[in-house]
């Protein structure tokens, strides 16, 4: 529950309410969308990408002497975690058609795919099978299936959310197979959210100029994710899951091929090696860095170990100066900060509010743009609320979903959301919740073309972990999509190409290549990556841990 | 169904805060409690979470944290309290420590998991019988409803996947984020939450009304409708392509 001295406040929300309800029941905007320089204005001032310590130039490696984000450039400045001499590589422990690196939606879903096409392969994961960001999106996956819909009216909607940088042949191909990736989860099993005659239901996002935001309650990703899973256990004899093994290098091989990774068991400390015809990396994103030292909305292993595993080896990023903050992350109670409160909320009339209970923003612009207003409205303005532990914050209004969408609305398509206050004594269907933007997701990444390949043969890249689908800013519903399409197209173009490589011998070459590139460019430091883990050991226990041993943040 | 009612409702209580805080000061003032990890004691904010609690006592968690907002059911955890004869179970990144708490968490929770074709299943009870029959083992205890962090009705489920009521397993299943607890407290050895997700593909693939708009969508793209319209917005220029964006409509 809120305390006391938030009541002035909670009550200036209540006595708006009707007022705002009129003009969202009018089919108006609630608020004037922004205009082009809008966008930009809000956006140079107030987003955090655009504070001058938020970039640095890199040193090494394929991007070398780009401007890209900072805690992205420490992890690829780094030392790797292993002496490459002491592997055998003539003799791998493991040997597969595909490795796929990564047990979350894109990994999953070009399991199923290759072993369609005739390819066995690994799935090896730091954590659990599903353990990843795929697995908490709530508010839906967006494809253009409505009549009035083309797909390519989505792919005008992508690209003006990532300023015209997304890459064109990575946009069609995402608008252009969804609504076929819709079809393939219900033949899977999942169970979207329909109307009585059967249409898909489909609301707005941030961004979107049609409804075509499809859901499973706010369980979306929980429900695709767990039909993946459940498939790819379907088959042991011909996906094999390795669960906390982390892949911590790429092997390639003397042709300039990937050829495999180095695995980590985090429980029993050992490594071991696996040879490859192909490689799909599938590794998510990187919130666990806490860029800007922003809370996040990201899962426990989020800290963007592919990008330095590829980077060693040769792979090229693309836009990776672009981090995306979610507008409304949870700011109370502590408990919760940071957690994702869902875009849906917004897409069924959930609006923004100030401590004045007016309305500063559409609700629901492109997710920068949006989130710059609330950072304006809270730091430039001072029109937040601020928490007992001096975050700040402002309304999200949800008690109006239940006004414009009927009664237990929200009880039906937002449990999660529900449930997450409800234990806190807070009721959304009754009061707003106190938001500010969480860092939530990596908008570049290791560069692909339509065919998931990389600069690299034999490495293929889908999901967060790729760069230039988004160009520098997702829409909501458009990483769903993403980690579907690509991890689809991943598993398709692999399995094709495990057919007609031929692999040479195996290498560990690049690591002492990195390692002497990182000496020549005089970049002295005592960086391990991949991190794996972040650490939220406090710091007084880290003082009385005199024998423990860290490498990175593990020990 | 009365006395499930006041469980939940008793359960909700608990995770209220007992007094409404009045000022931001005495909102932010931070007690401690003492809880008993795996038996061990220790002093940690009286506002945090287990997992919290439990990093903030010093140990690395490998095993037991996922998505850390109640997503993914790796942070099972059961904990007693002082002058309490029950076990209680909670997701360690959603429930609060108390005064006296005396938890673990689990590492991982065994399951049997059926294999199955989904091509080849019948959405029907026959199905229910040969893939999982220990269902029909249950002897309605409701104990796994009493287990669920999520609070669904599990007993209920596994009653309706008796019956064959596929429908009913997918709706009262659909908030299960697979934790385990139920499977590790049932007597009947029943490992629900894969009755449950097997009902809801079943559900997904054969019982939900397919969209006519969908079809004809398909339909469109596989006849190339869309091909000329994407090589113009593809080779558009960027002012041009921006002047269209900034120009379009939008559906109320």
């Amino acid at each position: 529950m809120y305390p006391e001295y938030m009541n002035p406040s909670l009550d200036k929300v209540a006595q708006s309410r009707n007022k705002r309800f009129e003009l969202a029941k009018s089919g108006k905007p609630v608020f004037p969308p922004m205009s082009a320089e809008e966008r930009e204005e809000v956006l140079r001032k107030f987003h955090p990408d655009y504070k001058p310590e938020s970039r640095r130039k890199i040193g090494i490696g394929p991007n070398k002497g780009e401007l890209i984000t900072t805690e992205v450039a420490d992890i690829l400045e780094s030392h790797s975690r292993i002496s490459p001499d002491v592997f055998d590589l003539s003799v791998p422990d493991y040997e597969t058609d595909i490795l796929i690196i990564g047990g979350g939606g894109a990994g999953t879903a070009s399991a199923i795919i290759a072993m369609q096409q005739g390819a066995k392969s690994i799935i090896s994961t730091k954590l659990r099978l599903g353990d990843a960001n795929s697995m908490m999106s709530q508010g839906g996956m967006q494809a253009a299936v409505t009549p009035q819909d083309p797909p390519t009216r989505h792919y005008l909607d992508a690209m003006g959310g990532g300023h015209f940088d997304n890459k064109p042949e990575l946009v069609r191909a995402l608008t252009e197979d969804g609504p076929d990736v819709v079809k393939w989860l219900e033949e899977l099993g999942v169970v979207w959210d329909k109307n009585e005659d059967g249409t898909m239901q489909v609301l707005h996002g941030g961004g979107t100029s049609r409804k075509r935001m499809h859901s499973c309650r706010d369980y979306t990703g929980a429900i695709i994710l767990r039909t993946l899973m459940d498939e790819v256990r379907n088959h042991p004899d011909k996906i094999i899951v390795l669960e906390f093994m982390p892949v911590v290098e790429l092997i390639m091989d003397n042709k300039g091929q990937c050829a495999g990774g180095v695995l980590y068991n985090l429980e029993t400390e050992e490594y071991f090696t696996v040879k490859a015809k192909a490689t799909i990396l599938a590794t998510g994103g990187y919130g666990r860095l806490h860029i800007r030292a922003f809370d996040t909305t990201n899962h426990y292993g989020a800290t963007g170990d592919g990008l330095v595993i590829a980077y060693r080896a040769g792979a090229k990023l693309l836009y990776m100066d672009s981090v995306q903050y979610h507008p409304t992350g949870a700011v109370f109670p502590e408990q919760i900060a940071g957690f994702l409160i869902t875009e849906k909320i917004r897409g069924a009339g959930g609006q923004p509010l100030n401590k004045s209970g007016e309305l500063f923003v559409f609700p629901r612009e492109p997710r920068d743009v949006e989130s710059s207003a609330f950072i304006r409205e809270c730091i430039e303005r001072k029109n937040g609320i601020e928490t007992p532990s001096h975050r700040v914050g402002v309304w999200l209004d949800s008690p109006l979903i239940e006004m414009l969408q009927g009664e237990s609305y929200i009880n039906k398509q937002f449990p999660a959301m529900h449930r997450q206050f409800i234990r806190y004594g807070i009721d959304i269907t009754e009061e707003p919740m106190l938001v500010y933007p969480s860092l939530h997701y990596q908008n570049g990444g290791i560069e692909i073309n339509a065919k998931c390949e990389t600069s690299i043969p034999g490495l293929y890249v889908a999901g967060e972990a790729s760069g230039g689908v988004h160009g520098r800013n997702r829409l909501m519903g458009n990483s769903v999509l993403d980690y579907n399409v690509f991890g689809r197209r991943a598993g398709l173009y692999a399995a094709q190409y495990t057919k007609s490589v031929r692999l040479g011998d195996l290498s560990l070459k690049h690591i002492s290549e990195y390692e002497q590139a990182l000496k020549k460019a005089r970049i002295k430091t005592d960086r391990i990556a991949p991190v794996l883990l972040p650490s939220y050991t406090p710091e007084d226990v880290r003082k009385r841990q005199l024998t423990a041993h860290y490498e990175g943040t593990l020990r | 169904m009365a006395t499930e009612t006041a469980t939940k409702k008793e359960l909700t209580q608990r995770f209220k805060p007992k007094v409404k805080a009045k000022g931001k000061k005495e909102a932010a003032e931070k007690d401690f409690v003492t809880v008993f990890i795996m038996g061990k004691a220790h002093q940690v904010p009286a506002e945090a979470t287990i997992m919290g609690a439990i990093e903030y006592a010093g140990y690395l968690i490998k095993r037991g944290a996922g998505c850390r907002e109640g997503f993914c059911g790796a942070c099972a955890t059961v904990y007693r309290l002082p002058g309490d004869y029950k076990i209680y179970t909670g997701l360690a990144c959603t429930t609060l420590v108390e005064e006296g708490m005396w938890l673990s968490q689990l590492p991982a929770i065994p399951g049997q998991k059926a294999l199955y074709d989904l091509d080849k299943l019948d959405p029907n009870v026959a199905t229910i019988q040969k893939l999982y029959p220990e269902v029909f083992r249950c002897v309605a205890c409701n104990t796994c409803t009493k287990a669920c962090p999520q609070d669904l009705e599990v007993m209920d489920y596994i009653q309706a996947a008796k019956r064959g009521d596929i429908e009913k397993v997918m709706d009262l299943s659909f908030d299960c984020i697979c934790c385990g607890m139920c499977a590790i407290r049932c007597p009947a050895e029943i490992v629900q939450y894969n009755v449950g997700l097997l009902a809801k593909r079943l559900y997904g693939k054969y019982l939900s009304k397919k969209s006519p708009e969908l079809r004809k969508r398909l339909k469109e793209i596989k006849s190339h409708e869309f091909d000329s319209e994407y090589k113009e917005l593809m080779t558009m220029k960027k002012d041009k392509l921006k002047k269209k964006y900034y120009e379009r409509d939008l559906e109320s």
